[in-house]
């Protein structure tokens, strides 16, 4: 961080199982970064990115956290969970492909649509995973 | 469009957000999947769903649509009615189902953002 004093870091827990809450993570970030000032575009990529990855914590693993380094022109986010991990990065990439239960259909979600959306909002993402260890999803958003 | 005047088009009651009924609609989007919903950036939109949960208000919020629809008449719960209020939302309720309330709302003018491509 080249500008430490223009740096801000926020880190927000996601509960397990709560479909009532998920997406509260997302929603405290998109409150802050509006409060800060940037544009509504970066506002919105940064919170539909954010909620895709939180609700795939919720779904897929026991929560996570969500934590974001916030500079004057660039979000970068982190989302961690210690849930099973994806075996096959690759297909879970693929749009429409989805290992979502019935319950998660039912409230709208597991269309095979997170991950590529993520994809396309960010300008930059990378996602690591290891089968009973944990995946973390890293993004990158540009401001402007 | 006005909220309002969708409200009518749709034969639909007011759940919460009446004093916001003069905010202007210009686009819609109707789904029941939210990452569908979650794949287009819309502006001034309004959602029209038949889902009825806390992650459809979520949803919107990501999106900055601050109107929805619940079609076929679905009943809405006091808790989502409250997540909505505090994002200062308008949420309305149509007796019509999801092919004719969209057909009735594209035929007033109100056109999705596909619209011309």
């Amino acid at each position: 961080m080249a500008h430490s004093e223009q740096s801000m870091k926020v880190s927000y827990t996601v509960l397990p199982d709560d479909f009532m809450r998920a997406g509260e993570a997302s929603g405290a970030l998109k409150k802050l970064l509006k409060e800060l000032g940037f544009p509504s575009d970066t506002v919105r990529r940064c919170a539909i990115a954010t909620y895709e990855g939180e609700m795939n914590m919720v779904i897929h693993a026991q929560g996570g956290v969500v934590e974001a380094i916030i500079t004057p022109d660039t979000i970068e986010l982190e989302l961690r969970d210690t849930g099973p991990g994806i075996s096959d990065i690759e297909l879970a990439m693929t749009e429409g492909y989805s290992t979502a239960s019935d319950a998660v259909r039912d409230i709208g979600f597991g269309a095979g649509m997170g991950l590529p959306n993520i994809q396309k909002y960010s300008d930059r993402m990378s996602l690591t995973s290891e089968v009973g260890v944990g995946t973390t999803l890293r993004m990158t958003i540009r401001s402007g | 469009m006005k909220i309002s005047e969708i409200a009518t088009v749709l034969e639909a009651e007011i759940l919460c957000g009446e004093e916001h009924l003069e905010r202007k609609i210009i686009s819609a989007c109707g789904s029941d999947m939210m990452s569908d919903v979650l794949a287009f950036v819309k502006q001034d939109a309004i959602l029209l769903t038949g889902l009825v949960n806390p992650q459809v208000i979520r949803t919107a919020e990501m999106m900055d649509i601050m109107t929805i629809a619940f079609v076929r008449g679905k009943k809405c719960g006091e808790d989502i009615i409250e997540l909505a209020k505090e994002r200062g939302m308008v949420l309305i309720r149509s007796p019509l189902t999801m092919y004719t309330a969209c057909g009735r709302l594209y035929a007033s003018g109100l056109r999705g953002e596909d619209h011309g491509t």
